[in-house]
C-alpha cells in the first residue's frame, strides 16, 4: 500500500469525526437559531409600521452587504477590545446564525408572500386573529414553498462553517489543517477535506428531497 | 351561538319580522375610485337576499364589508343585540371580531386550507376560534358533511375534489361555526358550468330551511328561485330592490332592465 493511501485512510476517520463533533453540531445549532432570528425579522419587514420594518431592512442588508468571515472576526476578535471576550464555539454559533437570520429572512418574507390572500380572509372570516392565521394557515403553507431555499441555506452554512476554524474551533476543515501541517501532505489532505464535505452535503441533500416529499403530501400535481 | 343542532338554522328565537341585520349610509373608496356611495339596506331573520348587478357595482365590497374583511370609510352596521359600529370612527379589534363572529363567509374560489383535510377544515374554526370540544366538533362536522353527501371525502385534501366538492366544503365550512348569516360571494363563478347545480342546489336547500343569507350572484334562475328580496346594485348604489317576481318581470329603472336584458338575452 503507497504512504499516500494510507494517510489517506488513517486521516479519514478523524476528519469525519471533527465533521460530526464541529461542523455537523455548529451548522445545526447556528441554523436553529438563526431561523427563529430569520421568522423574527421577516415578520418585522411585513409589519405595516415603518420603523419596525425599517430596522428589520437595516438588518438583512448589513448582514448581506458584508463578508461571513468580517463578521466572524468582528465578533471574535474585535470585542474583546471592548472588554467582551467569547469563547470560539459561542463567537462561531452567534455569527452563524444571525447570517442564517438575515438571508432566511428575506426566504421566508417571500414564502410568506406567495401564500394567496384569500387564505389570510379564510382565516379570519373564522374568526382567527392575524397571529392565529399566521400560525395555523400562512406558515404551514409558507415552510413548503420555503424548504428548497431554506436547504440551500442550510447547506451553504456547513460549507461555510469551514470559517471557524479561523477562530480556532476544532472542526472539520480544522483537523485536516492539523494533519497537513504535520504531514506536509497538503494536496492530499485538502482533497480529502473536500471529498468529506461533498459526502455530508449528498447525504443533507437526500434529507431534503425526503422532508419535500412529505411536505407534498397536500399539494395538486 | 347558542344553538346546538349544526342542521338547523339558528333563528330559533324566532321573531321573522325583526332585522338581524342592518346597514345604512355605507361609503368606500380606494384611493380615488368610489366603491359604494352610501348603501342602505337589512336584512331580516330567515330572509334570503340576493345581490346582483354588472362588475364593479361593488356587491362583492358590500358583502365584504359585512364581514369586516372591507373596512367601509362611513356608514353604520347593525346586528340585532349588538351595538351598532359606526364606521366614521376606528373600528375596535373586539368590535370586528363579534362582528365576524356573526357571520359567515363562502368565497368565490373557495379558499379552502390546502395543507389540512377536510374535516379539519371544517373544524378548524369551531375547535381553534371557538373552543368547541374536538370530539364533539368532529362529529357536528360529519353530520355536515353527510348532508351535503361528502361523508366519505372527510379524510381527503381540497386538491383531490372536484370544484363543486371544494365549494360544498366551503359551504360546510361556513355553516359549521353557526353563524346567524351566511355571506355568499358568487359561490358558482368559478366553477365549470356541469358543477353549478350541485353547489346552488345546496345552497337553495339551505334557504328553504330558513338560514339567512346574502348571496352575491350571477346566477339570475337562482335569485328568482331561491330569494326573497333582490337588490340591483350598479355604480356603487342599490338601484332597484323588490321581490324577484318585480324585479325580472317588470323592472321600474332602466338601468336594471338594461343589465337584465344583456345577461338573459346576450346575442340581441
Amino acid at each position: 500500500m503507497s504512504e499516500g493511501w494510507q494517510l489517506f485512510l488513517e486521516s479519514f476517520w478523524p476528519i469525519v469525526l471533527g465533521g460530526l463533533t464541529g461542523t455537523i453540531p455548529l451548522a445545526l445549532a447556528s441554523f436553529a437559531i438563526g431561523l427563529v432570528i430569520a421568522l423574527g425579522i421577516a415578520l418585522m419587514r411585513l409589519s405595516g409600521n415603518r420603523v419596525v420594518s425599517g430596522i428589520a431592512r437595516f438588518y438583512v442588508s448589513v448582514i448581506r452587504g458584508t463578508p461571513l468571515l468580517v463578521q466572524l472576526f468582528v465578533i471574535f476578535y474585535g470585542l474583546p477590545s471592548l472588554g467582551l471576550v467569547i469563547d470560539p464555539w459561542p463567537s462561531a454559533i452567534i455569527a452563524f446564525s444571525l447570517n442564517v437570520g438575515g438571508y432566511g429572512a428575506e426566504i421566508i418574507r417571500a414564502a410568506i408572500l406567495s401564500v394567496p390572500k384569500g387564505q389570510w380572509e379564510a382565516g379570519y372570516t373564522i374568526g382567527m386573529s392575524r397571529g392565529t392565521t399566521l400560525r395555523r394557515v400562512i406558515l404551514p403553507q409558507a415552510a413548503r414553498v420555503s424548504v428548497p431555499p431554506l436547504s440551500n441555506t442550510f447547506i451553504s452554512l456547513v460549507k461555510d462553517t469551514s470559517l471557524a476554524s479561523l477562530i480556532l474551533v476544532t472542526e472539520l476543515f480544522r483537523v485536516a489543517q492539523q494533519i497537513a501541517a504535520f504531514s506536509q501532505e497538503f494536496m492530499l489532505l485538502y482533497l480529502e477535506a473536500a471529498l468529506i464535505y461533498w459526502l455530508f452535503c449528498l447525504v443533507l441533500s437526500s434529507g431534503q428531497g425526503m422532508i419535500e416529499k412529505r411536505l407534498d403530501r397536500y399539494v395538486a400535481h | 351561538m347558542s344553538h346546538t343542532d349544526p342542521l338547523q338554522p339558528p333563528h330559533a328565537n324566532g321573531d321573522e319580522t325583526t332585522e338581524l341585520l342592518s346597514a345604512r349610509g355605507i361609503r368606500k373608496s380606494f384611493g380615488d375610485n368610489v366603491v359604494l356611495q352610501g348603501i342602505d339596506f337589512g336584512v331580516r331573520r330567515g330572509e334570503v337576499v340576493t345581490l346582483i348587478g354588472p362588475s364593479g357595482s361593488g356587491k362583492t365590497t358590500v358583502l365584504r364589508s359585512l364581514n369586516g374583511l372591507e373596512t367601509p370609510d362611513a356608514g353604520t352596521l347593525e346586528f340585532d343585540g349588538g351595538p351598532a359600529i359606526d364606521f366614521a370612527r376606528p373600528v375596535p379589534p373586539k368590535q370586528r371580531l363579534a362582528m365576524r363572529d356573526r357571520s359567515a363567509m363562502v368565497f368565490q374560489q373557495h379558499n379552502l386550507f390546502p395543507h389540512r383535510t377536510v374535516l379539519e377544515n371544517v373544524i378548524e374554526g369551531p375547535v381553534r376560534v371557538q373552543r368547541v370540544p374536538k370530539a364533539r366538533a368532529v362529529a357536528e362536522a360529519e353530520a355536515l358533511l353527510e348532508r351535503v353527501g361528502l361523508a366519505e371525502k372527510r379524510d381527503a385534501y381540497p386538491h383531490e375534489l372536484s370544484g363543486g366538492q371544494q365549494q360544498r366544503v366551503g359551504i360546510v365550512r361556513a355553516l359549521a361555526l353557526k353563524p346567524d348569516l351566511l355571506l355568499f360571494d358568487e359561490p358558482t363563478s368559478a366553477l365549470d358550468p356541469e358543477l353549478v347545480g350541485e353547489v346552488l342546489h345546496v345552497i337553495k336547500e339551505l334557504a328553504d330551511e330558513g338560514w339567512t343569507m346574502v348571496v352575491v350572484t350571477h346566477e339570475l334562475s337562482f335569485a328568482r328561485q331561491a330569494a326573497d328580496e333582490v337588490l340591483f346594485m350598479d355604480g356603487g348604489v342599490i338601484v332597484e330592490r323588490g321581490a324577484p317576481a318585480d324585479i325580472f318581470t317588470n323592472p321600474r329603472e332602466e338601468r336594471t332592465r338594461r343589465f337584465l336584458d344583456r345577461i338573459l338575452r346576450p346575442l340581441d
